[in-house]
């Protein structure tokens, strides 16, 4: 297989374990290039296990994760992210005692030169105008909009080809969820392939191309988003939406 | 008039002291989650880096900047073979590694060198004083206080303005999530270390400027201070381990200058019970870490 796939992202029998406890159990599917994958499923079924794995937080205990390409067996999340993946982790976990302007030039510190750095930071201010507004407020006095605006562009600052998501709209207002849902097709518009982990299972329907269902660590189905939409036994079962 | 100045010097000049080596104690401790108990050692490492480069006919200035260069290198190497291998493990196995690593160094230090105090002799000039309106004022409590002040105000600068000290404040509110924006988490422990051990080296060359002698307890008893003043300040606390610092000094400074003879011997034990009534009323420090206590 060569670089050129038409996917960048390769799951195949991912385990994930905790002690004994099975959280991920041998799941298979990918993200195409340019593409949204949307992985749903009610709590603890093991999505947010799944997104950490691939990106390098919690280990592989067997199966394979391939990101453009290349396994990346017994890679730290640090080397993961410098390959070319940005992670908008659960929670945005942004650093609430540092500015807008510093998380932006922390997050550059790893994935640019200074120069581009700056650059891009000046770019994520256009983008979302209100971090430009507030960019010498500490990140911790912003909304819950805001930071996950701020959560995003941190994880923009490398160019990523491959964007991890955790319930962005998680404890959003219904009107920044909106927002958050246009940045994400924005992005996917601009070329950035996107992997998204979401509870409100209708809108990541509406953007996704591709979609996983996860019940208690293994997959309940998965497909075009128009044929899951019309399973009514799967939607019934796992989907709270 | 003339001695509550006097005096006033001498506090700050131990305060800096303190609060110097609290505040390696501190960064350290604020992103690996590290209480190093061998910080001491690595200030004697810097005394004996002085006293070996003068023995080897450096002159004075050059030996301090060897003896600074040592604390940076021994901090960074302790780093290296004995901590980074323990990362991730709970303050209690950490704090036991650090013990170990302090043993093994005051027993290298007594065997290698000498059990007893070995002479640094300074220019006479740095152990004089001069006159200000009447008082008489020490030169190396004035520079020592001049250099607390710069450094101080350089690290500030490091930690505001430059990215890696961004990196390290970020670190130190969550480490794992700036592993995630693909920073190389040893490159940020190593910068924590090197600059812990930067502050070390310059207590080092403070305190042996001062006293002239370096022994394999030389480090010991200050950072004994220095965790006193840290965890008075709140512990993982940088802003606090600077204010711990300079109020365990002072009270040092004041109960020394101040206390009836009757009551001298227990001068340690009426700073300390300050500090315990300090800490009753204020369980978390003085100015408590914004994220609370880590492991």
């Amino acid at each position: 297989m060569t670089g050129q796939s038409d996917t960048v992202l390769d799951v195949e029998a991912l385990d994930v374990r905790y002690g004994p406890v099975r959280a991920v159990r041998g799941i298979s599917f990918g993200v195409a290039r340019g593409g949204i994958t949307a992985l749903l499923g009610a709590n603890g079924a093991g999505k947010s296990s799944t997104l950490m794995a691939i990106a390098g937080v919690v280990p592989v205990a067997s199966g394979r994760v391939s990101l453009f390409g290349k396994p990346t067996a017994k890679t730290t999340p640090d080397a993961i992210v410098r390959s070319g993946v940005g992670i908008c982790p659960e929670g945005r976990r942004i650093f609430a005692s540092l500015s807008v302007e510093e998380n932006l030039i922390v997050a550059g510190t790893a994935v640019a030169t200074p120069q581009v750095a700056a650059t891009r930071r000046e770019e994520m201010m256009e983008r979302f105008p209100i971090l430009g507004e507030r960019r010498r407020q500490l990140a911790g006095l912003l909304s819950g909009g805001e930071q996950q605006m701020l959560a995003v562009a941190r994880a923009l600052m490398g160019a990523p080809k491959l964007l991890l998501m955790d319930e962005p709209s998680l404890g959003l207002a219904p009107q920044m969820v909106d927002t958050i849902f246009s940045i994400i097709e924005e992005l996917q518009r601009e070329g950035i392939s996107i992997l998204l982990v979401e509870q409100n299972a209708a809108l990541a329907l509406e953007v996704a191309n591709h979609a996983v269902v996860m019940a208690n660590g293994e997959i309940a189905g998965q497909g075009a988003p128009a044929d899951l939409a019309g399973d009514t036994l799967l939607k019934s079962a796992y989907l709270a939406a | 008039m003339d001695q509550l100045l006097q005096q006033l010097i001498n506090a700050l000049s131990l305060g800096g002291i303190y609060a110097m080596l609290a505040l390696g104690l501190a960064i350290v401790f604020s992103i690996v989650g590290l209480i190093n108990f061998a910080h001491g050692d690595i200030m004697t490492f810097g005394g004996y880096g002085i006293f070996l480069s003068m023995v080897f006919g450096f002159p004075p200035i050059a030996a301090l900047c060897i003896g600074l260069g040592a604390a940076v290198v021994m901090a960074l190497a302790m780093e290296r073979t004995a901590f980074r291998v323990m990362r991730g493990a709970d303050v209690i196995s950490l704090l036991i590694t650090s013990f170990a690593v302090s043993e093994i160094l005051k027993v290298l230090f007594q065997n290698g060198i000498s059990a007893r105090p070995v002479p640094i002799s300074f220019p006479a000039a740095w152990s004089g004083s001069y006159q200000i309106g009447g008082m008489t004022i020490g030169v190396a409590p004035t520079a020592s206080i001049l250099v607390t002040i710069v450094s101080l105000g350089c690290l500030t600068f490091v930690l505001r303005r430059l990215a890696i000290g961004m990196a390290m404040r970020a670190a130190a509110e969550d480490f794992d999530m700036l592993r995630m924006l693909g920073v190389r988490a040893n490159r940020v422990v190593a910068a924590a270390f090197a600059i812990s051990g930067l502050l070390a080296g310059i207590a080092a060359v403070i305190w042996t400027a001062q006293r002239g002698s370096v022994d394999p307890m030389m480090g010991f008893f200050p950072v004994l201070k220095a965790f006193i003043a840290t965890v008075l300040g709140g512990l993982g606390s940088l802003g606090g381990a600077v204010l711990g610092g300079f109020v365990v000094g002072t009270l040092e400074v004041l109960t020394q200058a101040f206390l009836p003879d009757a009551l001298a011997p227990y001068r340690d034990a009426i700073v300390l019970s300050a500090v315990i009534a300090v800490l009753l009323v204020r369980p978390d420090g003085l100015l408590p870490a914004r994220s609370g206590a880590r492991s």
